[in-house]
């Protein structure tokens, strides 16, 4: 009796050594991930804060000596793109006037997109689904002609309303996706008991859909702002001096530095360009999760 | 005529080529509880959502309260409808799931209020109002469901299955619980289920529905104790009706209703009395008997003029509490007798049983429809 009992036991204590070792590895291959993919973040954040004599004779990884955020105010305020020394600011603006805009319609018309092809099913609905579907995968590349020409003749190329108007249309087909996917979790009968209830198109989407789609919504913006303020290509070709989005005029800072090349400058203009998504993420980031994950309807 | 709160005549649905209701027919008095009951895709579903409004329907009319409703949207029907999922807004209260219809009318929150504290007192939901559906348990969530609908006070209460998503129990309560409401309100029911045991509880009328057609139309002890053909006698009743092959030999006086039994046992034969059925037979024929399982029973058991001793072989033995069903092999069927509870039977023994032929009904085996005479 007394022997069962501490057999049981020796297989009771590898029984619990096995998991630990295995959670232990696991995390250790974890930590090994993320160090590896904050790495690039380190840098750029050290090297930004280093200057330039510092960058030359150290290492490229070693801890900054001192706080020096005097490449930050160049890469804000005072670095030069082309002719124009004015830093990232002008740029910052110009990237925020797309982007809001661009992330406000794109969202508003997909929500009422993907209500209309989950709820009010018209023949052929699935056909303009498919096709705006379609449209998520149509490589930039593409569209950069006709679009162009479209713009030229809507009159708004080179503006800054040119570029919401590309956005809003490239970006239509992943909001609409997205709403599409999410309200086809409601229940058809949820639609017909409300227009028994006497309410029409627009009153069951504000009354019944909106209320519900917080986490699409959280989403959709997220995507829809790091897409478009990530975005380097239609910002360099649908875009005039003046302009420009913050992406292009990184891009310029970086590229026409003429004599020593201003790594730290440019660190800091590459982090204060994408610390808006960054932002977006750290605020937003486990809504997105969330968001991803769930149903309109919880049981 | 004024009396007619629905009448649907000559309804005929396709989806693509597929026909799905063909010749529909019903009437509806006010006051009445239709019941449609039928297997999985019979159409039942669809002839809701053709009355409701959220299907077009390729020929034929319907009329709710006198008036022609082809052309005029769900809402304006003047019908309320209690769904299968129950359909709540999810994200509004209970009380607001209640208003809300009204408040898309336009109606006035003093007469909101009014009508909200009359039907959350006819349903005992008072204490949930500020609750959101989520918070709800199944039975609960049912409630509101017929809340909102009741609240409208319409012509026309449609029910799509509403209790098949309540566990066994509460879904007696509720459909007890249903029937009472009926009986309080008056209220004019069409209620969809494949339930047959709601259909017969509940209805005043049944139709019972198979591949898009009406089988037959009756009220529950029509549908039960003369079904139509074999297919009613054989969906509407647990157990289901007993429909054995025999064959029917007219005699001087009586007709002799013959049995096989299973083996080189002598087949069971029955005498049927009644003159009508004597009458219309003009010789030897192959029928189907069709005896409900209490038609079947042991001795003390029958009052009718017409009862037959005999004896079957008993294959096997399933009490529930207040009956014993005891299954045996009649004519190359399984027959389901109901004995009482205290009833004496032994497996593989030979039990005596009593066939009740006042109740018997006739089928002929090649159509299925009802021998008549």
């Amino acid at each position: 009796m007394v022997n069962k009992k501490s057999s049981a036991g020796s297989i009771g204590f590898v029984e619990y050594l096995i998991p630990k070792i295995q959670r232990i590895g696991i995390y250790l291959v974890l930590v090994v991930f993320a160090a590896y993919y904050l790495m690039p973040l380190f840098v750029m954040l050290t090297t930004s804060l280093k200057s330039l004599e510092e960058i030359r004779t150290g290492s490229f990884i070693s801890l900054p000596r001192g706080i020096d955020l005097s490449s930050w105010k160049i890469a804000w305020s005072e670095a030069c793109t082309g002719v124009k020394c004015q830093g990232l600011r002008p740029y910052m603006l110009n990237s925020f006037l797309i982007a809001v805009p661009a992330v406000a319609i794109s969202t508003m018309v997909g929500a009422i997109n993907g209500y209309v092809l989950s709820h009010w099913k018209f023949r052929g609905a699935n056909l303009i689904f498919g096709m705006m579907l379609f449209g998520c995968f149509v490589p930039f590349q593409v569209i950069l002609l006709p679009m162009a020409i479209v713009l030229g003749k809507l009159g708004v190329a080179g503006s800054i309303s040119g570029l919401v108007l590309v956005h809003v249309v490239y970006g239509l087909g992943f909001t609409t996706l997205f709403f599409r996917n999410y309200f086809v979790t409601v229940s058809d009968e949820i639609t017909r008991a409300a227009k028994i209830d006497g309410a029409g198109f627009f009153r069951i989407f504000y009354s019944i859909f909106l209320p519900l789609s917080a986490p699409i919504f959280v989403v959709t913006i997220i995507w829809q702002f790091t897409q478009i303020w990530n975005d380097f290509l239609f910002g360099v070709s649908f875009s005039q001096a003046g302009t420009q989005p913050v992406t292009v005029a990184l891009n310029n800072i970086v590229n026409s530095t003429t004599g020593v090349k201003q790594y730290n400058v440019d660190m800091a203009a590459a982090i204060l360009a994408a610390l808006p998504t960054l932002l977006v993420y750290i605020l937003a980031g486990k809504y997105f999760i969330r968001g991803l994950t769930a149903g309109a309807v919880k049981g | 005529m004024t009396d007619k709160i629905l009448s649907i005549v000559g309804l005929n649905k396709k989806f693509g080529n597929v026909d799905v209701l063909l010749d529909i027919n019903i009437e509806l008095e006010s006051g009445g509880f239709l019941v449609l009951v039928g297997p999985s895709g019979c159409g039942k579903s669809t002839l809701l959502n053709c009355l409701a409004g959220f299907e077009t329907i390729n020929s034929g009319s319907i009329e709710v309260g006198g008036k022609d409703v082809e052309n005029v949207s769900p809402k304006d029907r003047d019908i309320a409808m209690v769904f299968q999922s129950y359909a709540l807004y999810p994200t509004m209260t209970v009380e607001r799931n209640i208003t809300f219809g009204m408040e898309a009318r336009g109606v006035k929150k003093e007469e909101r209020d009014a009508n909200l504290a009359r039907v959350s007192q006819i349903l005992q939901i008072e204490p949930l109002l500020k609750r959101k559906p989520g918070q709800l348990s199944g039975g609960q969530r049912q409630r509101v469901a017929m809340g909102r609908a009741l609240v409208r006070d319409p012509k026309l209460f449609l029910f799509d299955e509403p209790l098949s998503n309540l566990d066994a129990k509460l879904r007696v309560d509720m459909r007890t619980e249903i029937k009472k409401l009926h009986n309080r309100l008056n209220a004019s029911i069409v209620y969809v289920t494949h339930d047959q045991i709601e259909a017969l509880t509940l209805a005043t009328k049944i139709v019972v529905m198979k591949d898009g057609l009406i089988q037959q139309i009756g009220t529950p002890d029509e549908i039960y104790n003369r079904p139509g053909n074999i297919f009613v006698a054989d969906f509407m009743g647990s157990p289901p009706m007993n429909l054995i092959p025999v064959k029917a030999i007219p005699h001087e006086k009586y007709t002799e209703i013959v049995i096989e039994t299973r083996g080189e046992q002598k087949p069971i034969i029955l005498k049927d009395f009644k003159p009508e059925l004597l009458n219309s037979l003009s010789g030897e024929t192959e029928l189907i008997l069709g005896l409900r399982p209490e038609h079947i029973t042991n001795i003390e058991n029958v009052t009718g003029q017409y009862k037959v001793l005999s004896e079957c072989v008993v294959d096997v033995i399933e009490p529930v509490g207040s009956d014993i069903f005891v299954i045996t092999e009649l004519g190359g069927k399984n027959v389901t007798a109901r004995l009482r509870s205290n009833a004496y039977v032994e497996l593989e023994k030979s039990m005596g049983v009593v066939f009740d032929l006042d109740n018997a009904s006739y089928f002929y085996p090649k159509t299925g429809l009802r021998y008549d005479f």
